[in-house]
């Protein structure tokens, strides 16, 4: 008992970024980056419980064929604000914001990032423009999906286009100036002998998506203005009454909005080689096959959006390009997977909360890439298009991709974000949790989708009830795996055990250092004299 | 830490080299995303101009080229007093940095001057998209949608460089602070860059509106 209070002493008396200074001031007018990713944890955990508030509602209302709770037009709003909200204000910015914040400057032993005023905006852009979808929100909210499909959209939606549109325009720009920041400061801030190919993959991974922002959001943020423009004073872009093509939206938006989808999960990919690494204690097999095979999904990942359009009346042509292109990008994606799991073999793999959310991703990304395939072959994909196959297949993707990781990722360096421990137990029950509801809400959609339940309908046909109860239920324990963590986090931050500066025994330049870091990370710039993830085989014996 | 320069090396940089590649890197960065924004714009207009070629030329007959022209040549010249701005400030001249700052703030006013005289134009001609759109032949609709492209595209030039007049105003007041100096003069040489990509963006803009298909 004694050794405890003394640690914690220890703790309270060393000067470190959380104490540094204090005030609500110290941390609104903050330039670095560890509080900035702080701020955005705050918002982003707000948003995701915002988001899945209409989750819940939307699984509430689907567990009956008739529409009790609600009716269609409140349905579109509940989905709609569901999607915007977790794709632009939680999934977005959440690994590359929170974690990616915090991590990618000690990472490559650097005091801050190369930017810190922009940093800071970008978090106060971020807030603005969830400030102006939170007004829409309650104002009556959005009812044209979060892909605002023309002419819908710029004409005969009778709900808060504009508004929504400006906030997501916002937004944008936090995360352009986001990537922005961490292009410029991997090539130019990284350590003495930190280099490209000593980097840690996490790293890597956030270059590739920074990448993605920095090429794809601006093109978003441009569709937004012409259909706000179109809606405010009927210019006609995309109105085919003037001459418009809505199908030019649909490029235009895709364009992005494929890429999109790599900003969520290419972070995602960064964080589970660090966890397999740092739970197996092995150097992951072929670490420069997985570091260029995230550059090869930026890349791919601009080349595909057609997929989005078979059936939206683009050539057949294209159809089969897009189709083909497609099916490339699960070359990267496998490259990934494959050499995860040979980092596994022979190695000394520890059950750890985090390590669990690790290998979940693995089979649940597994799953959600090769249905993938399913949607871009043409044929299949005119059977399964719209349908609840496509909305299993993207949830595998976020949810059991992205959030898994997430969600490890905070485990993992939770102990140096708060310099505390969480409770285990608690820790991989949760996790459990998520696991198993995960897989009850989103595979028995699989199944609705390919026997024809469309999606985006508030009622459907009596057969379908036993599969959509089942999905409900699922929901329910998953909503479940997402409070408990946000208990006993916040409880850990005054009860959870002091953690040391390197409790799993882990390697890279963040282990290095004390929990909580200092606010310049490091007493004297480190020098890096090794690869990443240098396991040395002794080392994993003595274990 | 060093303090040294006068205080303008940031605190997280190793030394001012260091600090102003960033800055080079980050300033490039941010013109590459400015170009996939105004390429949306770009996008949009070849596919209409592929699909309505006689209406695009019908609607480039009512721009007035020889203020287009003359708006060419206006920042063409903004262009050089701007490499000016950023010469004198690699010598630390302050003179001479304010100087060629005003001279181009006035003539980005005279840009923005020229242009609003050719938007009243439009507005009196009818040619404003809108309920007040009318023209007299079958190409009409698109004829509008090319004078959609015209207003966006020339329109979002045009806030570009309200941006670009207002950093100028901050550089100037900077300036005349003392805030720059041989070793430090990254901010006016960044603020070039901008200026540099929107004239770049009016290059493009003047052929592809006023002088594609006239003939």
């Amino acid at each position: 008992m004694n050794t405890v209070t003394a640690e914690r002493e220890a703790l309270e008396s060393r000067k470190h970024y959380l104490n540094a200074n204090y005030g609500i001031r110290s941390w609104l007018f903050t330039t670095d980056h560890k509080r900035i990713a702080l701020l955005y944890l705050a918002s982003i955990t707000l948003f995701f419980f915002i988001g899945g508030i209409f989750a819940v509602l939307i699984r509430l209302e689907l567990m009956t064929p008739q529409g009790d709770i609600f009716q269609a037009e409140a349905y579109n709003r509940l989905f709609t604000m569901h999607g915007i909200i977790m794709v632009f204000f939680f999934l977005l910015p959440s690994i590359p914001a929170v974690l990616g914040n915090f991590l990618l400057p000690i990472m490559i032993g650097a005091k801050d990032l190369a930017f810190p005023r922009v940093n800071l905006g970008s978090w106060y852009v971020y807030t603005i423009g969830g400030l102006f979808t939170l007004y829409a929100m309650v104002s009556g909210g959005v009812d044209t999906g979060w892909t605002f499909y023309t002419p819908y959209s710029s004409t005969y939606a009778n709900s808060h286009v504009i508004i929504t549109a400006l906030g997501i325009f916002i937004t944008g720009f936090s995360s352009i100036m986001t990537g922005l920041n961490f292009i410029v400061t991997v090539h130019k801030m990284r350590a003495p002998g930190m280099t490209w190919l000593r980097m840690p993959l996490f790293v890597w991974a956030h270059y590739a998506t920074s990448l993605i922002m920095v090429l794809g959001t601006p093109v978003l943020a441009i569709t937004i203005v012409l259909v706000a423009l179109e809606r405010l004073f009927r210019i006609g872009i995309f109105d085919p009454a003037l001459g418009g093509d809505p199908v030019l939206f649909q490029h235009l938006f895709w364009f992005y909005s494929h890429p999109a989808v790599y900003i969520m999960i290419l972070p995602a990919m960064g964080v589970i080689s660090e966890l397999i690494a740092a739970f197996s204690r092995k150097r992951i097999f072929g670490y420069s096959f997985v570091a260029f095979s995230s550059l090869a999904i930026a890349v791919f990942g601009f080349l595909v959006w057609g997929h989005h359009m078979f059936v939206s009346g683009q050539s057949v042509y294209a159809g089969m390009v897009f189709s083909v292109l497609s099916f490339l990008v699960a070359i990267p994606s496998a490259i990934k997977t494959f050499n995860w799991t040979a980092t596994l073999y022979k190695s000394s793999i520890s059950y750890q909360s985090p390590m669990l959310y690790a290998l979940g991703f693995i089979g649940l990304f597994t799953i959600g890439g090769l249905t993938g395939l399913f949607l871009a072959s043409l044929a299949i994909d005119i059977h399964v298009h719209d349908t609840y196959f496509i909305v299993a297949h993207f949830h595998y993707i976020m949810v059991g991709g992205a959030i898994m990781a997430y969600l490890g990722g905070i485990h993992f360096w939770w102990p140096k974000i708060t310099g505390r421990m969480y409770p285990e137990g608690w820790a991989r029950f949760a996790a459990l949790l998520v696991f198993v509801g995960f897989n009850l809400t989103f595979f028995p959609q699989f199944l609705l989708g390919y026997m024809g339940m469309p999606r985006r309908y508030h009622v459907y046909p009596p057969e379908f009830q036993v599969l959509n109860v089942m999905s409900t239920a699922g929901a329910s324990i998953l909503a479940l795996g997402y409070l408990i963590p946000l208990i006993y986090l916040t409880w850990s931050l005054r009860y959870g055990k002091v953690a040391g500066a390197n409790p799993w025994g882990a390697k890279g330049l963040e282990w290095d250092i004390p929990s909580p870091p200092p606010t310049l990370n490091f007493d004297k710039t480190p020098i890096v004299t090794e690869e990443a993830y240098n396991y040395a085989p002794q080392e994993a014996k003595s274990e | 830490m060093s303090s040294g320069h006068g205080g303008a090396q940031a605190h997280h940089f190793e030394d001012m080299d260091q600090q102003r590649e960033s800055a080079s890197l980050g300033m490039w960065t941010f013109l590459i995303t400015e170009v996939l924004f105004f390429g949306g714009l770009f996008t949009a207009y070849t596919v209409y101009r592929f699909q309505y070629p006689q209406a695009f030329a019908e609607g480039s007959h009512h721009l007035d080229v020889m203020l287009g022209a003359v708006n060419t040549a206006v920042l063409i010249f903004s262009s050089l007093t701007m490499a000016l701005a950023v010469r004198a400030g690699q010598l630390g001249k302050r003179n001479g940095v304010v100087f060629f700052l005003v001279l181009t703030i006035l003539l980005g006013g005279l840009f923005l001057g020229i242009k609003s005289v050719e938007y009243a134009h439009k507005w009196h001609e009818h040619l404003v998209p809108g309920a007040h759109f009318t023209t007299e032949t079958v190409h009409g609709p698109q004829v509008q949608l090319f004078f959609s492209l015209y207003f966006a595209m020339t329109g979002m030039h045009a806030f570009h460089m309200l941006i670009g007049a207002g950093l100028m105003v901050w550089l100037i007041v900077k300036t005349l602070r003392g805030r720059f100096s041989t070793e430090y003069y990254a901010p006016i040489e960044m603020v070039g860059l901008y200026w540099h990509f929107v004239d770049i963006v009016w290059i493009f803009l003047f052929p592809l509106l006023y002088l594609l298909g006239r003939h």
